[in-house]
């Protein structure tokens, strides 16, 4: 089925409006707010601080954790609160985008914990929740070797597109959705997960689209990084 | 030839390239990656000659011997006292480095340092794995009975107690608090006054807020004013 | 960081850790539409606390007692975001108590008109699910979650509802909420013989009782007593007193 034209008015390769905040929750040593369109994700970052259980700590280096969460209220069919199978994979690839990212040497049997909340969902989530989290923990100083961009691709009716809002993922004419994170300094792609159906061509193609994407989505966490420490918000 | 891509005191965050070019050296929060030298944390770049590195602006306190502290009791086993200073794991504070006073066996810990007291001491050792070791032995470091503690990003310690002390001199002088700074961000408060107290904790946010901006002696004199 | 002695000085000469007045609260921002696909939510701020609550609304079987009246089910989750004591898991029992405070305060002051979220009696109702989020704890959480349940009820909108085919249409809105009262509440902490509203968190830590309030107008609808220390009856009196002056200023705060 053709797509000839996106839903909002987009181009094929463009996201919707994105709008970055960092330092938005005080206790956090670390935070920052990340909407894109209308999905909108907040993370905090906590540590490094002592782990528990104890078997859990690694006497060489430190532990990242990453919980992903969902608000209830966030979708239109409500979720019951607390974790569930989905969450906890999210949480887990989460984690695996950030944790090249990110330098644990300094930290041995110590854990950085990186929480990610999502008060309003229009797909998208879990690429908003990475971006989010990675300028948390710049922000708080947690050592990195660069920050984490990440974007939908994918494949609506016919078209390759990036950033797939709600109803582009829930198109009749069929939709293919492959959320990616890359480290923009050297192209390196921590997050790769794909539902539905491309060829070999077609992914290649979605990957060099998400590349762009990535790039200009680490602008807009620098600027939103370097606007805090400006001095005086 | 290297490409210097920045200045000095530019604002820069992981990941971004300051150095194309084998001629400068990374010094600290940066680091080597083939030919470039990329900023590690949030900082200020500092050109010295051909060495690079960033003054950061966040970041979480590590210990290092010889540093001085504020800590609190959190724990006390037979023989030490375990303090919260701040860091992943609690330092410890063994009988030997607590007092020269002569302790019974199986006295009672709790008579010199309880749960919950706040002291001020320094780092003797810290190991590879993460062990901190304190001592109470040497000039200035005690008990702080009452007052209260405010903590700042380690980093901006220095910027809280200014060049040659200036800054913090300034705090006390204004306010008449006495105050202790750790190196470890904690910073304790005791004034004449609950409301000279609070004006020398605004003075610190002030000074945690606008670390990175020029007259911030002028911003906080204005505040104490 | 702040001892209990040292705490009890400050209040003794009438003043408070950040320098406010005994019977002072501190300020208070609300904000709505915070998430589009609640039927209703809002932002509180009461100093460097925040939090969030959203409403949703679902259909249900109506309890067999009350064959024409729907209900309302309120949650809370003390995020690991918002405090670094808090953990991830299972609610813990601070905040059970805090969500059944809440629904308590909206329930006994008969706030929402039951009758009128009856769809078909005996057979469906309306369910309200309120849900809070606590994202930044710097102490009384409590009157926080209650102010944000209230707004977001305030301007919460009923989705379509086809009783033929049992589908809710939530893109589609229906009117208010039947919000007929509006309840508030205030929590106050006894500190050595200091009695002082809106406890931050070190004074929460070092609070020997905690009162909170729920009320409309004159009227008490919902107390809680926490705490391991006790209340004389004159303590009551005054901080409900306190209370019902504080809640009259915190409701001009919400739009209804």
């Amino acid at each position: 089925m053709s797509y000839t034209k996106r839903n909002d008015g987009r181009k094929f390769e463009e996201t919707r409006e994105i709008k970055a905040e960092v330092g938005v929750i005080k206790n956090a040593q670390g935070s920052a707010k990340f909407q894109i369109g209308e999905t909108i994700a907040v993370a905090g970052v906590y540590g490094p601080r002592n782990l528990y259980p104890k078997f859990l700590q690694d006497p060489e280096k430190g532990v990242l954790r990453c919980n992903y969460n969902m608000f209830s209220f966030s979708v239109d069919d409500r979720i019951r609160p607390g974790p569930s199978r989905r969450s906890r994979e999210i949480s887990l690839v989460t984690q695996r985008s950030l944790a090249p990212a990110v330098n644990l040497n300094e930290f041995p049997n110590a854990v950085v914990d990186v929480f990610v909340e999502i008060i309003q969902a229009d797909a998208g989530t879990r690429c908003a929740g990475i971006c989010a989290a990675s300028m948390a923990l710049a922000d708080a100083g947690i050592p990195m070797k660069d920050l984490v961009a990440a974007v939908g691709v994918g494949k609506v009716g016919d078209k390759i597109v990036v950033d797939l809002d709600k109803f582009e993922e829930d198109y009749e004419g069929g939709a293919s959705d492959m959320p990616i994170a890359m480290l923009p300094r050297n192209n390196e792609i921590s997050l790769l997960q794909l539902d539905g159906e491309l060829d070999v061509k077609e992914v290649k193609e979605a990957l060099e689209m998400g590349k762009k994407a990535c790039e200009n989505i680490l602008e807009i966490q620098r600027k939103a990084l370097k606007d805090k420490y400006k001095g005086g918000k | 030839m290297a490409k210097l891509l920045v200045k000095n005191k530019d604002l820069v965050v992981p990941g971004e390239v300051l150095v194309e070019g084998m001629e400068y050296l990374p010094a600290g929060n940066v680091f080597r990656d083939k030919d470039k030298i990329i900023a590690n944390t949030i900082g200020l770049v500092s050109i010295d000659n051909r060495l690079i590195k960033l003054i950061p602006l966040t970041g979480f306190y590590t210990p290092k011997k010889d540093d001085v502290v504020i800590g609190k009791v959190e724990n006390i086993t037979f023989s030490s006292w375990f303090m919260d200073i701040g860091c992943s794991n609690l330092a410890m504070l063994s009988l030997k480095e607590a007092t020269s006073e002569y302790i019974e066996r199986g006295a009672d810990l709790g008579k010199f340092y309880n749960f919950n007291d706040v002291v001020v001491a320094r780092v003797i050792n810290v190991t590879k794995d993460g062990s901190i070791d304190l001592s109470m032995k040497g000039p200035g470091l005690m008990k702080l009975s009452n007052g209260r503690v405010v903590n700042v990003t380690p980093s901006k310690v220095p910027r809280v107690i200014g060049k040659q002390g200036s800054m913090i001199s300034m705090i006390k002088e204004k306010t008449g608090c006495k105050m202790t700074v750790g190196q470890n961000g904690k910073i304790w408060i005791q004034g004449p006054d609950p409301k000279n107290e609070k004006k020398a904790v605004d003075a610190i946010k002030l000074i945690e807020e606008y670390s990175a901006t020029d007259g911030l002696t002028e911003k906080v004199e204005v505040l104490l004013k | 960081m702040i001892s209990k002695e040292y705490l009890i000085s400050i209040l003794d000469k009438k003043t408070r850790v950040d320098g406010r007045k005994l019977e002072d609260y501190r300020k208070v921002e609300v904000e709505y539409d915070i998430s589009k696909n609640a039927e209703g939510s809002s932002k509180v701020r009461i100093g460097d606390t925040e939090v969030m609550a959203g409403i949703k609304l679902e259909v249900g079987t109506p309890y067999p007692d009350s064959p024409d009246e729907g209900t309302i089910i309120v949650g809370a989750e003390f995020l690991p975001i918002s405090n670094p004591e808090f953990e991830s898991g299972p609610p813990s029992i601070a905040s059970v108590e805090l969500s059944r405070v809440v629904d308590r305060g909206i329930r006994e002051s008969k706030a929402l008109d039951f009758k009128k979220l009856c769809i078909v009696e005996g057979e469906k109702i309306w369910m309200v699910l309120i849900d809070i989020y606590v994202m930044n704890d710097d102490g009384n959480l409590q009157d926080a979650a209650a102010l944000a349940a209230l707004a977001a009820l305030s301007k919460a909108k009923m989705p379509k509802y086809d009783v033929e085919s049992g589908k809710i249409n939530y893109k589609e809105k229906d009117g208010k909420l039947p919000l007929e009262k509006m309840p508030v509440e205030c929590s106050l902490a006894k500190i050595g013989e200091h009695i002082l509203v809106d406890p931050g968190i070190e004074e929460e830590g070092l609070l020997d009782a905690r009162l909170t309030v729920a009320s409309v107008g004159k009227e008490v609808n919902a107390l809680q007593k926490g705490g391991n220390g006790t209340l004389s009856i004159d303590d009551v009196d005054k901080m409900l007193k306190l209370a019902v002056e504080k809640n009259a200023d915190n409701l001009k705060k919400v739009k209804k």
